[in-house]
């Protein structure tokens, strides 16, 4: 069998939900660019330096953010280093498969990691040791534990809200510990196309049985910090210029709601 | 003893006083023990333990909605929530394709509302749909809901399913299988969806009925 059972979308859903979306209708009665309930937890795990439990409807993600003294890139002698790793556990879906990384969690991990780099969230170079030596590495860890759909989103308001709350360990290491220091606060906002309708926050439903995705983070002087683009459906110029707006829009609102910036 | 609505655990014993030993308990030692979380039914002075939660479990002449996930040369393989695929040959259907095009009639992601045809020792599972009201099912929207909760959902005698038709006005096909098909106005079929995980969360409770009838009242 080349497909699971689970990855065959039921054929009727598919013409379903298309019918209904050139009405801009959503399966569970949100509007066009309505996000499901969002919950942030931050400080979930009291081990981790910072950390966020996310809830966006059923989709739950964790994310824990670990920092440890190491050696810079030579490219970089000045900057401390960010890494990002997600996982897709088996336990968040029957189509989550154990072993090395897949193409999904590849793709994942680096949206979240772009929209973080490229926003120029964390300021690196005040997480230098020693130039050159020894500079604060960031390890941002993404747990999926249940899967309904729009991981990206999930997973990067995590992020976010665990580096907001992340303390670097000095003290650990005979320094002085402080807090990470954060400079933006990067919100990232996807997009799925049904039929010709574009909707935020695909629900699991909506994500099979859509053609394209786009997603878009923007920083909070209304900036593009990073675009990512999925599936092999497309858009048109006005879809994108659209969603831009709509993506500038959101962010705002929910770096003021989720975030209190 | 009020034996009903009890919720039992794995390896709970169970006191089935003078009734006959049904589905979901084993016998040991001259006890009966519950094999797995859920709720105790008598019926037909049969005892059953019935799963709050699960798969569905095939058994024949059980009208379950089933994916096609695979063509065969002379079958087709199907997902019925179970397990273990489920099966239809050609000739357990109204149609005669020529050898090979069985993609042409029903292709992968279609949908069939079938019956539970034969369920061989080494468990395959074997579908029909040559009876009257058994067919492709095309058009409308599919959910899931717990396979245990159908019951429920279609009440005494279908009282409970023909009122939510009836009310809203959208068309219903239940599957065994927890599967279920729906027809009508796109708010109306949300209505429908929410009072069906309503039922599905408030399944033990009693006077669901009412419950449900004041919720669609409200709905209007």
């Amino acid at each position: 069998m080349s497909k699971g059972s689970d990855e065959i979308v039921y054929g009727l859903k598919r013409d379903y939900l298309e019918k209904i979306s050139s009405k801009g209708t959503r399966i569970d009665g949100r509007s066009p660019t309505e996000y499901r309930p969002i919950v942030i937890t931050p400080n979930y795990v009291l081990r981790a330096e910072g950390s966020a439990d996310v809830k966006l409807g059923k989709t739950r993600v964790l994310v824990g953010v670990k920092i440890e003294p190491g050696e810079p890139f030579p490219d970089t002698p000045n900057q401390g280093v960010l890494t990002t790793n997600a996982e897709l556990i088996p336990m968040a879906s029957p189509t989550f498969e154990a072993g090395p990384p897949n193409e999904d969690s590849i793709e994942l991990a680096r949206v979240v990691d772009r929209s973080i780099r490229e926003s120029k969230m964390i300021d690196l170079e005040k997480l230098v040791i020693t130039p050159g030596e020894k500079v604060w590495i960031v390890y941002v860890d993404i747990h999926v534990l249940d899967y309904d759909g729009n991981l990206i989103d999930a997973s990067q308001f995590g992020a976010v809200a665990a580096l907001l709350n992340t303390t670097v360990p000095g003290s650990r290491y005979g320094l002085e510990d402080f807090s990470l220091p954060v400079n933006h606060v990067p919100v990232i906002t996807t997009f799925v196309k049904i039929g010709k309708q574009l909707f935020v926050d695909p629900s699991l439903e909506e994500e099979e049985v859509s053609s394209a995705r786009l997603s878009i983070a923007t920083d909070e002087n209304g900036n593009i910090v990073a675009m990512q683009k999925g599936l092999s459906g497309s858009f048109t110029q006005e879809e994108v210029y659209n969603a831009i707006d709509k993506s500038i829009e959101i962010g705002k609102d929910i770096r003021k709601r989720l975030f209190g910036r | 003893m009020d034996l009903s609505k009890k919720i039992v655990l794995p390896g709970e014993e169970i006191d089935i006083n003078g009734f006959k030993q049904g589905n979901g308990l084993y016998f040991e030692d001259g006890k009966y023990y519950s094999y797995q979380l859920g709720l105790i039914q008598v019926y037909n002075n049969f005892v059953n333990v019935i799963p709050l939660s699960g798969k569905y479990f095939p058994s024949k002449n059980d009208k379950v909605i089933a994916k096609v996930i695979e063509i065969a040369p002379s079958f087709w393989v199907l997902d019925i929530n179970s397990p273990y695929p489920a099966f239809l040959h050609v000739n357990d259907t109204p149609w005669k394709p020529a050898s090979g095009e069985l993609g042409k009639i029903l292709n992968v992601g279609d949908t069939v509302y079938a019956k539970i045809n034969e369920i061989t020792e080494s468990r395959q599972i074997w579908l029909s749909i040559k009876e009257p009201g058994l067919r492709k099912i095309e058009g409308g929207h599919i959910i899931t809901v717990q396979p245990s909760k159908v019951s429920r959902i279609i009440g005494k005698g279908g009282s409970m399913v023909n009122m939510i038709k009836e009310s809203t006005g959208v068309k219903i096909q239940l599957g065994q299988n927890g599967v279920v098909w729906l027809d009508g106005e796109p708010e109306k079929v949300l209505e429908v969806i929410k009072i069906l995980k309503f039922i599905e969360e408030e399944s033990t409770a009693s006077g669901l009925t009412d419950a449900v009838r004041s919720r669609l009242e409200k709905s209007r």
